[in-house]
């Protein structure tokens, strides 16, 4: 019983969880590294996705231009582990809105054919959109779903506290894509296997960064100590909230959300959803107790009706 | 790097973010610490969603809206006024012949229509009152040359097309430094000849040219006025959004009176930074690859210099320190030619060759298509797809007797015989071209060790990291190679036309891996002394014979026997310049003409733009330029020294002339001399435009060099067949004409097709499809691309009517892993007269679906000629005289 309460209690599975990588079993461990990806000077330039293939000779994802914007690559997956995403967003000035009603958050969608705006657009100059770019990236949780459902241990928690799937371990059976909240691990067609971001282990056990943010020019990407790019990402809201900047919110950087917070958080300039991001991402393990205690009722309960059956049936 | 000490940042004519992004850093530093970035761009791009204002403008019309700013500026005495009256010639008075545009409706004074040539005489400074002996002899030159052109006697060479090509890295000399009213109050100073010829320029006109509204205008002035001055200073960018115009040069003319108005030259924080293509793009203007200049600026000599002192006359002894061109010319020579160029045969000057007229790449692709150039190197250039009228470069790549050609990959321009454009419409049959291709593979930047000089003048070293693969070898390589080769084929030749390369100094032993040394090619750039050691500034060349010097203002990068270059000290253990990583030219000064960074008396202009100043206590009251930069100036010249009458070179730079490099000290808002299309910047409308100049009578740029060839027909400007704007550009994701990124997988996918871009308004006009084909269509081909119907293409309103851009980025080819037609292959080529480089801005139609293909592209084509009403004996007048 009490080993079921520890596995079940807050912290475990979710929730705060301070020291994850101590919690994984390291004893001595060094601390927790991540990123922080400032996407109010991301540039687009997509360093980090090339930077990101080059190192762990990811191959190319196919020749397809989307149409979305300048984003050809689409979304995280098991080739693209860095994911550049281009919003372009009108303002949402007082024109825009609807008459009645709360302002619609606008995903930025390119339409197709003629979009209806045509004079405001031209007429409107600098005011007239703004055009999001954000490096996505594996958010290496507090609270992995990937790592708690992988059965093969093919994923496991490294001393850097941030969460690796081994290739040579995994065999494909693909439960750790359905368990990610962010959709982020994907299985590689024609490989079978599942891959993403390592968060350049091999790089960080050399005491090096990460390659992209090795490469990205504008220090987007920043990597370091969690504890730390946590402070400096409060800072940098400030900052912006100091010159005028009242759109700006991290995503991801508190540790009291559904998945304990991530280890690789953000600095967004709208809603969530607007940069293809889940608002309120939740581990699934979080409802694994209610789930046992569902699933205890549950049996409980066909017990019951097997036993009432079987009473019943004696009846007559 | 001194972009983050910027106030504000103009970006114009550039797509900095996307084409600079590691450069882009320090914008974003600037911001960080909160600088206002204005982009200026017909689009909006990664440049314009990183800035706080973003002002969308018509492709080409950049001169309207730089002169709306300057009119701006004037109108409301908002100039930096004590930094213009001191080290700008506003003050000088202009000869009394001089016309403006406003009085000729549209020209300047001297123009002849004939030659389309400007004879800039009249543009002059007015003699000083009191007249040197020097002065009275070039008093007497320019009433005789008055004289032989009134009486039709034509113009005296020296005045021919300003000779825009033939001076170096300091200006047109002028003939004195003139008279001068510091009240600006004179009708003839240039300050009130600049009042009145910008005063046309209001919020409206520029409405009405550029599409940008009033309320625009006046923000970005704003922002330009409010961060200039003492205690602030405005930055701007550029690249070729400027440079490629028939009236590029003018434009950044623009910007230059802009920024010296301002007061924002020679400070932290200010300038104008040319943004250059690519790596190295800055070097090999410094150490040329072009026709007309020499290593170091030097000018090219001419056929009518018969001796080094012909050669060097025109720049010797003139004011400021281009007066010392001597030993510069001198020490370069020695460096050539070593112990065989003597005093006793003028250091081997007859053995330079002389510049016969314009060679410059597009002449030289019409004399390939005419039979008069045989042999072609192409080196790290795809012109076949980089270049204006791709389908120009490959006729005449097709003409030519041989091709060689050194790349990373098998480009366009070494495979144009097999599958190029023309092959498919049977313009070019393979079996009939007689060029021999020869295609030698090229080590790239990371399999040599050298250097690469960047776009602030820095000389970064960098280290070979790996082998290059297979037959793959270095340039530096390829050329001793090649010298050695054709030296020992000429070797006992007793034919004079030989010994220029027989007596070349050409001594390039190979190492261990046979890769002669790019260290040691450094060493010989920076110059030996009559020891043998490194030299360590420029200030110690001699003009007889002692030094050898390759490019004078590198000298100083390897001093002390050291490669400066490969300087790396990171910044926190180091002066705040960063004096100590790589080597900026010249003497390793960060920030040029920053005598300009203090006032006239020598203080700082404010403590929060503190820079270079004068400690008059220093070398025990003698005083001495201190600060935190080399100061560029002389190191001792009191800021109240006054030259003496008739002082030549450096001695003649007063305590107040900032700008060592002019021979009057100043910054020129009005050109007196040195550009061939005009002493003030004038809005002229593209060879090709949908609209007329509001401005005047006169169209386009008079002075813009056509190139007249029947496949490089302009559309004729305000023709309804032809009602679009077009601009080309380039992707982060690709790399120029593509070969470095077509070829990749990692780059290509994340752009993988070529496309245009259009704006809802355009898509809805035409019924172009997301993501559907179009066509593009100009007088010389047309091209097909996918489409992207975006906000970020905007619709413009000038004055009534609207006007729409297409967007082509134009990495594309026939190679590689996705290929595509070549919107270059659209580009017209149209110069401009001072440099030669074509005009970026076309006008198109655009049909939804894909082109016609083979035979059936030139019959559509023609169609459009035909309709276009264009006249096939003059196709690049666009059918009317313009």
């Amino acid at each position: 019983m009490s080993l079921f309460s520890d596995i079940f209690s807050e912290g475990r599975l979710w929730g705060r969880l301070d020291d994850v990588t101590g919690d994984a079993g390291y004893d001595e461990h060094p601390p927790r590294m991540g990123f922080f990806t400032d996407t109010s000077v991301c540039i687009g330039c997509k360093a980090c996705e090339v930077a990101c293939k080059e190192w762990n000779e990811v191959p190319d994802d196919g020749y397809l231009l989307t149409g979305m914007s300048y984003d050809n690559t689409g979304a995280l997956g098991a080739s693209t582990w860095r994911h550049v995403a281009f919003v372009e967003k009108p303002f949402e000035t007082v024109a825009d809105r609807p008459p009645q009603g709360p302002p619609v958050t606008d995903l930025g969608m390119p339409g197709v054919g003629p979009p209806a705006r045509e004079d405001t657009a031209a007429e409107s100059g600098d005011g007239a959109m703004r055009w999001l770019m954000s490096s996505d990236v594996c958010k290496h949780c507090t609270h992995a779903g990937c790592l708690d459902v992988c059965p093969t241990g093919a994923l496991f928690r490294t001393e850097f506290g941030t969460v690796v799937v081994q290739p040579d371990v995994c065999n494909g059976c693909g439960y750790c894509v359905a368990a990610c909240p962010y959709g982020v691990i994907d299985l590689r067609e024609g490989d079978g296997r599942a891959f993403k971001c390592t968060l350049c282990y091999d790089r960080l056990k050399e005491g090096q960064t990460p390659a992209c943010a090795q490469a990205c020019p504008t220090e987007s990407i920043q990597f370091g100590e969690v504890s730390e790019l946590r402070l400096r990402a409060a800072n940098r809201l400030q900052e912006l909230e100091d010159q005028g900047v009242d759109v700006a919110r991290l995503y991801g950087a508190d540790p009291d959300d559904g998945v304990g917070g991530d280890g690789a958080f953000f600095l967004l300039l709208d809603e969530p959803e607007v940069y293809g991001l889940p608002p309120d991402p939740v581990v699934p393990t979080r409802s694994l107790a209610s789930v046992w205690k569902h699933v205890g009722y549950a049996a409980a309960t066909v017990a019951g009706i097997g036993v009432a059956s079987f009473l019943g049936r004696r009846r007559p | 790097m001194d972009l983050q000490n910027a106030d504000c940042i103009l970006i114009e004519g550039s797509n900095m973010a996307e084409a600079h992004p590691v450069g882009f850093q320090w914008v974003v530093e600037a911001k960080r610490r909160g600088a206002t970035v204005i982009h200026v761009d017909p689009r909006f791009t990664r440049t314009s969603a990183l800035a706080d204002v973003h002002v969308p403008i018509r492709a080409g019309s950049d001169i309207a809206w730089l002169g709306g700013l300057v009119n701006h500026v004037l109108q409301h005495d908002l100039d930096f006024r004590e930094y213009v009256v001191a080290y700008t010639n506003a003050a000088n008075i202009i000869d009394g012949e001089f016309k403006d545009t406003e009085d000729l409706d549209g020209l300047f004074s001297g123009f002849d229509p004939e030659t389309g040539h400007y004879d800039p005489l009249s543009w002059h400074y007015e003699p000083p009152e009191e007249l040197s002996e020097d002065d009275r002899r070039h008093l007497r030159e320019v009433e005789e040359d008055r004289a032989s052109e009134s009486s039709g006697e034509g113009h005296k060479k020296s005045h021919q097309a300003a000779r825009s090509e033939s001076h170096g890295s300091g200006g047109a000399p002028v003939l004195w430094k003139g008279r001068r009213d510091e009240t600006l109050q004179h009708p003839r100073c240039v300050f009130q000849l600049l009042k009145r010829h910008f005063a046309r320029y209001t919020p409206e006109l520029v409405q009405e040219v550029c599409g940008i509204e009033p309320e625009q205008l006046r923000r970005v002035a704003d922002a330009l006025t409010g961060n200039s001055g003492r205690e602030r200073t405005t930055a701007f960018c550029y690249a070729v959004g400027w440079t490629h115009h028939t009236t590029g040069a003018q434009m950044i003319r623009a910007a230059a009176i802009l920024q010296t108005l301002l007061g924002n030259i020679g400070r932290p924080g200010g300038g104008i930074l040319a943004l250059r293509g690519h790596a190295s793009i800055q070097g090999s203007t410094d150490i040329p690859t072009l026709f007309n200049i020499l290593p170091g600026y030097l000018p090219m000599p001419q056929t009518s210099h018969q001796s080094l002192d012909e050669w060097v006359e025109a720049d010797e002894g003139a004011a400021g320190f281009w007066g010392n061109v001597r030993p510069y010319a001198v020490s370069l020579l020695k460096s050539y030619w070593g112990d065989a160029a003597t005093a006793g045969n003028d250091f081997c000057f007859d053995y330079l060759p002389r510049v016969t007229g314009d060679h410059s790449t597009y002449s030289t692709v019409k004399s390939q298509i005419e039979g008069g150039c045989k042999g072609y190197f192409l080196v790290g250039e795809n012109p076949a797809v980089g270049s204006a009228n791709g389908k120009m470069q490959r006729l005449g790549l097709a003409n030519l007797d041989w091709l060689v050609v050194r790349d990373l990959q098998m480009i366009e321009s070494a495979t144009f015989w097999q599958d190029g454009p023309e092959i498919e419409t049977g313009e070019l049959v393979t079996e009939e071209i007689g060029t021999e291709v020869f295609f030698l593979p090229a080590a790239s930047h990371v399999e040599k060790a050298g250097s690469f000089t960047q776009t602030q003048r820095m000389l970064q070293w960098r280290d070979k990291a790996v082998e290059p693969p297979g037959d793959a070898r270095s340039e530096l390589w390829f050329y001793v190679e090649l010298g050695n080769r054709i030296r020992a084929r000429l070797a006992g030749s007793s034919d004079e036309m030989d010994r220029p390369l027989l007596d070349l100094a050409w001594d390039y032993p190979y190492d261990e891996q046979g890769e002669p040394s790019g260290e040691q090619v450094l060493r010989e750039i920076n110059g030996t002394g009559p020891d043998g050691a490194a030299l360590s500034a420029y200030t110690d060349l001699k003009a007889d014979g002692t030094t050898a010097c390759g490019c004078w203002i590198y000298c100083g990068v390897y001093a002390g026997e050291h490669n400066h270059a490969r300087d790396r000290t990171p910044h926190w253990e180091q002066d705040v310049v960063a004096s100590e990583w790589g080597w900026v030219w010249p003497a390793n000064r960060r920030i040029l003409y920053n005598r300009a960074s203090a006032a006239p008396d020598g203080t700082p202009w404010s403590e929060r733009k503190k820079y270079v100043w004068w400690d008059a206590d220093a070398d025990d009251g003698k005083g001495r330029w201190v600060g935190r930069d080399v100061p560029d100036f002389i190191p001792d010249r009191a800021p109240d020294f006054v030259p003496e009458p008739g002082a030549n070179g450096p001695d003649a730079i007063g305590g107040q002339d900032p700008f060592i490099m002019q021979t009057d000290g100043k910054a020129w808002l009005f050109a007196p001399v040195g550009l061939a299309d005009g002493p003030m910047p004038t809005h002229y409308e593209p060879p090709e435009s949908p609209v007329r100049n509001p401005l005047y009578g006169q169209q386009n740029n008079p002075s813009r060099r056509k190139l007249d060839h029947p496949v490089n027909a302009i559309n004729p400007s305000w023709s309804e067949v032809f009602p679009y704007v077009f601009t080309s550009y380039r992707l982060t994701e690709h790399h120029t004409a593509g070969a470095m990124s077509r070829t990749l997988p990692y780059l290509t996918e994340l752009q993988p097709e070529p496309f245009c871009e259009v704006s809802p308004r355009l898509a809805a006009e035409r019924g172009l499809e997301h993501l559907g084909w179009a066509t593009i269509v100009t007088n010389r081909t047309a091209i097909e691309a996918r489409v992207l119907v975006t906000d970020r293409l905007r619709s413009l309103r000038l004055g009534d009517r609207w006007v729409e851009q297409v967007g082509l980025p134009y990495h594309w080819g026939r190679n590689g892993i996705t290929q595509g037609d070549s919107p270059n292959d659209l580009v017209n080529i149209t110069m401009d007269p001072n440099v030669y480089i074509q005009d970026k801005v076309g006008t198109c139609d655009i049909r939804p679906g894909r082109r016609p293909r083979g035979a059936a592209l030139m019959a559509y084509v023609e169609g459009y000629r035909r309709r276009s009403g264009i006249d096939l004996a003059h196709p690049e007048d666009g059918g009317a005289d313009r």
